[in-house]
């Protein structure tokens, strides 16, 4: 036990240590939360198993089929998106910069991709390349803005994001319409050669949405990875995101720097706008308000630690929360209640400093 | 003996160190007391206990013979104590009446602050004891010896009778300092008592009845300061015999490496902290540019080294005009830097031991190729300087830095920047808060720098490492150089007068 | 002119919820916190005040008629108790006040959809009819100038809203708390050397703006909507947030900057009436409001300089 004691005390076992700590309490409030509305939390947990590997534990025992592998499916459809939001704030953060922009990059990444896809002739493989690299690259520009008038003019990158947020929102609406054949909740459905989506992978999974976007995103976290920890590149932003002022003394441009970054993680957050629009619809939406993306990836990258890796579990986690929504609502759970564990654990992770005396007061330290 | 505070047996800890062990200050009414000890001694936790921000584990306090429980400022005040803190607590944008009354606002109708009344009594106070201030004058517009005379108000405005200073000297002119030492004098003849925390062992002869010694948060001991040397009490601070001499052979000056033609450079409120500066460096020798805090040499420094734009004249590294240069070609070109805040500017916290020591090369061969970095490079650079230098951490090169002394951390900073042997050195107050055997050492090391043909720019505000260490004195004022010095030939005086600006001594040219 | 009248009766009324938390921003930054949350306790306001109407308005006698009155005190007090986690978190923890923020904001959207399911079975508020309604005074809206202006067809809140301005102008700048509170922002090294709790002030400043921005929420919900929705608040707390920094940290600087934001809003609604207007789409109107927030912020970018301890947490230790 004491053992056990001096491990949980140790503190470089909090680095992992923290965002368990703050999973396990957000589910135990959120079960609270529907003890107190009524709801038996058990539900919630079979929700999450359903979701997540496609087995019902409500149906064991009873002669029908327990295993749907849609659900398995579905459940990498919803963790792929905020996956990248993720990294794309998990990037930011590892530069000293709050990307809450995320979503508003998401959204113009989206859009440009479905207007290559709509508007531009050419060879399926080749606009296929072209809606991909043009969504990260529409991304990169929107978390360019905010990047750049954070390093010139020192404008809190906080509310600039929100309200590109917001712009993105009401701007692509508009253009969304534009678009020949659109109706007024949505474009023409692109052409076959032109997404992401998978007859094959639909097959093995019982006719889920799952597409080959999971490739663009396995690329994108080795790309994370590889940037931070093995470039000069990384070790610049991480020196930066560390303190500024030595960075300076280092000779590193700090401004450019943070609007690099910010291009980076614009980019990752335009990619999970384009493997939503190309894979798991084939069409571009009106949306009547911002889908959450970028909130989830903040909390992606908060319980990840800003890592490569942390994004991809982060993602993993949180996804399973989402995919359980609509069995949740079907079950008689409000679906909210996923939003209110995903906020409690972020809420958790922000109160590291206190978690983090309670386990050395544990481990015996004075 | 009539005791007006006694500090018995004190003990106060923090997290992994003992600031105050076993700690005993009796301070006489009526007396000017002195608390000596080098940084980090203990003397301003202790003061701090008394004051009521911290409360001490072990020990008893009394105030005029009974025993009290001091457990906030509040309750210090009640019983007349007071304290004039070394960085100063005002709010810069207030008012000197605002600052003085914060927390003890007389108020009239309605709750509203009743500011005519609050700067008359701030007026009657400042006439009584001598410290003129002008009542609605904001902070940031006054000078520091007012600011200074403001904390005191604070004090005064509460009735104290016992005063504590907090190291009140470091940021005055000799002026200043001359009037500060007169109005102690004044305030004790009116029956108040002073603490004086300070490492100043001229002031402490200037003024105090007794000093007390501090060492390591240990108690040393207490002197009558008329019957003491301050070879003697030099020697109770540090615990061991001191000689305030370093060990040198003469220089020997070459080529002039920076020339700094009438260079402007602004500072933070768009005042010329640099004012029409010129200043010759050459190679083989170290000039030490000396002043009061706050007369532009660390605009100065960041000029040179490029973090700070220079808003006209030249820098000529080499015969090269550099003003436009950024930091990075600079460093390349030759220049070290070792910063005047090494936790601001030398050293990224976070990062290991290593990935500091590459701070200024890892763009470079062997460190990277091809913007991948090189960790096995980077490990054998960072374990070579270790050894070299001789600097101690938990883990070698993967030591967090953060965990690491003050000393070491500057070491650290010091083999990074030597190693590269840069033509010129410019080393920014490199000693500051550290203990004595880390700066031996680093003095050593300048010196080294020197004789093996390099210029070091040496920047400083205590006057002991001025005198010893360097070979030429450039002393700064209001921006500009008013006078060039041989060390050998001037000596604290001359020097104090120079950087109060009374004096524009002799340029010697550099022949 | 007619049309100019009722543009400023619009932006009087728009801008109401924008100035009502933007003096809770003011506090909180004031004491040296920063609450970028306040959306989320706006949400928290506007949800609580909708659902203690529709049950106060079925009630008789006095409770009935000042339904929409006890449902922003309701309001108001939702917001005070939420701001206590991020007064924990910030004042206690010393956590990231940025993140602690963000935070409550998703908690916010979260829990006031999840219990509106609870309570109304749906993904909204039930509909209510005692909200408050556009009133003309009868004999002030005849004086020449501002009776139009000011008396007509305008919601009560509106004046509640002007009197909260020059209150807090009182309070800051009169009082002997509010000198503590500046202080505090700015130093607070020096406010606990003169013995004055540096918690307790930040505490207060944060529970303030929890209040005002659950205030603000809940005047949003009970003038412009019959309900609260997901998409009720859209923003409008981190518009309030950049009127606060767009107006200096203070009570006359940020009652322009939000009659400014308040303005833009309404651009959208007469576009019809002006020719060049009515060209642009609808969207590009909804977007306005903060397109001109983020281009305020770079125009003011070098002369903000906001209360000199913010968003530090407060260490004893340091000095």
């Amino acid at each position: 036990m004491n053992k056990f004691k001096g491990w949980l005390g140790n503190e470089k076992n909090h680095r992992f240590l923290i965002p368990l700590i703050a999973i396990l309490l957000g589910f135990i409030v959120g079960s609270l939360v529907m003890i107190i509305s009524g709801i038996n939390p058990s539900k919630l947990f079979i929700s999450l198993t359903r979701s997540v590997f496609g087995i019902n534990l409500d149906k064991i025992g009873t002669g029908k089929s327990v295993f749907n592998p849609r659900y398995v499916g579905e459940y990498f459809v919803y963790c792929m998106p905020i996956v990248l939001t993720g990294l794309s704030v998990a990037f930011a953060f590892r530069t000293g910069l709050f990307n809450i922009g995320a979503e508003g990059q998401l959204m113009v990444g989206s859009f440009a991709s479905i207007l290559i896809g709509i508007m531009v002739p050419g060879p399926s493989f080749l606009i296929l390349i072209l809606m991909i690299l043009g969504g990260g690259l529409a991304g990169a520009i929107w978390g360019f803005v905010p990047g750049y008038l954070k390093a010139r003019f020192n404008v809190h990158e906080v509310v600039v994001t929100i309200m590109m947020n917001y712009t993105a929102l009401y701007l692509t609406n508009y253009y969304y319409k534009q678009l020949p054949g659109s109706s007024n909740s949505k474009t023409i459905e692109l052409d076959e050669g032109l997404t992401l989506k998978s007859e094959f992978l639909s097959s093995i999974t019982n006719n889920s949405r799952l597409h080959w976007g999971f490739i663009i995103v396995i690329i994108a976290i080795i790309i994370f990875w590889f940037i931070i920890e093995k470039t000069t590149f990384g070790y610049e932003l991480k020196a930066v995101g560390y303190n500024p002022h030595a960075a300076r003394y280092a000779g590193m441009k700090v401004e450019r720097n943070a609007a690099l970054s910010m291009m980076i993680a614009g980019a990752y957050a335009g990619l999970g706008g384009v493997i939503i629009a190309i894979g798991t619809f084939g069409y571009g939406r009106v949306l009547p308000a911002a889908e959450g993306y970028g909130f989830d990836g903040i909390a992606v990258a908060l319980v990840g630690g800003n890592t490569a890796l942390g994004s991809l579990f982060g993602g993993l986690l949180f996804g399973s929360l989402k995919a359980a929504q609509p069995i949740m609502q079907s079950s008689g759970i409000p679906r909210d209640i996923a939003i209110i564990i995903s906020s409690m654990i972020v809420l958790f992770v922000a109160m590291q400093n206190g978690i983090k005396l309670v386990l050395k007061h544990i481990g015996g330290a004075k | 003996m009539d005791y007006v505070i006694e500090m018995l047996n004190i003990t106060k800890e923090f997290p992994g160190i003992k600031a105050n062990d076993d700690v005993t200050l009796k301070v006489e009414k009526g007396e000017i007391h002195a608390l000596l000890g080098e940084n980090g001694a203990g003397k301003s936790t202790l003061m701090s206990v008394l004051f009521g921000l911290y409360q001490q584990e072990k020990g008893v306090i009394k105030v005029r013979g009974e025993e009290v429980n001091i457990n906030n400022p509040n309750i210090a005040n009640k019983y007349g104590i007071g304290m004039v803190h070394q960085h100063f607590k005002l709010v810069h944008n207030f008012t000197v009446t605002e600052n003085i009354v914060l927390g003890m606002e007389p108020t009239r109708s309605f709750g509203r602050i009743d500011i005519a009344r609050a700067a008359k009594k701030v007026k009657e106070i400042s006439e009584r004891y001598g410290l003129s201030v002008d009542p609605y004058a904001k902070i940031e517009d006054i000078t520091v010896g007012m600011q200074q005379r403001v904390e005191i108000l604070k004090m005064l405005y509460r009735d104290a009778e016992i005063l504590i200073f907090d190291e009140p000297t470091a940021v005055l002119t000799p002026q200043e300092i001359e009037e500060l030492m007169s109005i102690m004098k004044e305030l004790v003849s009116e029956g108040k008592s002073i603490v004086l925390i300070t490492h100043k062992l001229r002031e402490i002869k200037m003024v105090a009845d007794h000093c007390t010694v501090l060492r390591r948060g240990k108690y040393i001991g207490t002197v009558d300061v008329a019957d003491t040397t301050e070879e003697q009490m030099a020697e109770m601070m540090v615990g061991r015999e001191v000689s305030f001499e370093v060990e040198k052979g003469p220089s020997n000056p070459t080529d002039v490496i920076l020339s700094i033609k009438d260079l402007k450079v602004k500072n933070s409120r768009g005042l010329y902290a640099v004012n029409g500066l010129n200043l010759d460096i050459k190679a083989g020798e170290v000039l030490c540019v000396a002043g009061i805090d706050g007369n532009g040499q660390s605009e100065l420094i960041q000029a040179i080294t490029g973090l700070t734009k220079v808003d006209s004249g030249k820098i000529l590294f080499e015969g090269k005009d550099i003003e436009k240069e950024s930091v990075r070609h600079r460093t390349l070109m030759g220049m070290g830097h070792i910063p005047e805040d090494r936790h601001k500017h030398g050293l990224v916290l976070e990062f290991s031991l290593e990935d500091n020591m590459a701070l200024q090369s890892y763009f470079r061969e062997p460190l990277s190729h091809n913007g991948i970095l090189q960790p096995d490079a980077v490990r054998a650079y960072s374990d070579g300087l270790i050894e070299m230098f001789d600097i101690r951490s938990g883990q070698g090169s993967v030591t967090q830095v953060r965990s690491m002394s003050g000393g070491n951390q500057q070491k650290a900073i010091i083999a990074r920047e030597v190693e590269r042997s840069p033509k010129l050195l410019i080393a920014a107050q490199p000693t500051r808060g550290l203990d004595v055997g880390a700066i031996e050492y680093i003095h050593e090391r300048l010196i080294a720098e020197r004789d093996a043909g390099k210029a070091v720019l040496l920047m400083s505000l205590e006057m002991e490492e001025v005198l010893n260490v360097s070979d030429k004195i450039a002393v700064i004022y209001e921006g500009e150089i008013v006078g060039v010095v041989n060390a050998d030939e001037t000596n604290e005086n001359e020097l104090g007068l120079m950087m109060a600006g009374s004096k524009k001594g002799k340029v010697t040219t550099n022949e | 002119m007619d049309v100019l009248y009722s543009m400023i009766v619009l932006t009087l009324i728009f801008s109401t919820p924008i100035i009502i938390t933007a003096i809770g921003g003011m506090f909180s930054e004031r004491s040296g916190v920063v609450n970028i949350a306040l959306e989320g306790m706006m949400m928290i306001g506007g949800f609580f005040a909708a659902t203690a109407i529709v049950f106060l308005e079925k009630s008789d006698g006095w409770v009935g008629t000042s339904a929409p009155w006890l449902a922003l005190l309701i309001g108001l007090i939702a917001g005070g108790l939420v701001s206590l986690i991020h007064a924990y978190l910030s004042v206690n923890l010393g956590a990231d006040q940025v993140i602690s923020g963000t935070a409550i904001n998703l908690l916010a959207g979260g829990l006031t959809i999840y219990l509106s399911q609870i309570i109304f079975n749906q993904q909204r508020t039930e509909t209510f009819q005692a909200g408050f309604i556009k009133t003309t005074y009868a004999g002030l809206s005849k004086i020449p100038l501002i009776g139009p202006a000011l008396f007509t067809n305008i919601y009560p809140t509106v004046y509640l809203a002007l009197i909260l301005v020059l209150v807090s102008w009182f309070v800051l700048y009169q009082t002997p708390f509010g000198l503590r509170l500046r202080a505090t922002g700015e130093h607070p090294h020096a406010v606990d050397s003169m013995g004055i709790n540096v918690y307790k002030m930040r505490y207060i400043g944060v529970v303030l703006s929890g209040c005002f921005a659950g205030l603000g929420g809940a005047v949003m919900v009970l003038t412009f909507d019959t309900q609260y929705t997901a998409g009720s608040i859209h923003g409008i707390g981190f518009i309030a947030l950049a009127a606060l920094i767009f107006g200096q940290w203070k009570p006359a600087g940020l009652l322009g900057a939000s009659l400014f934001f308040g303005f833009s809003q309404i651009l959208g609604i007469y576009a019809t009436s002006f020719d060049f207007l009515s060209k642009i789409p609808a969207e590009y109107f909804n977007a306005f409001p903060y397109v001109l927030t983020v281009i305020a912020l770079v125009v003011f970018s070098g002369k903000t300089v906001g209360p000199k301890a913010a968003g530090e947490p407060y260490d004893k230790g340091q000095r």
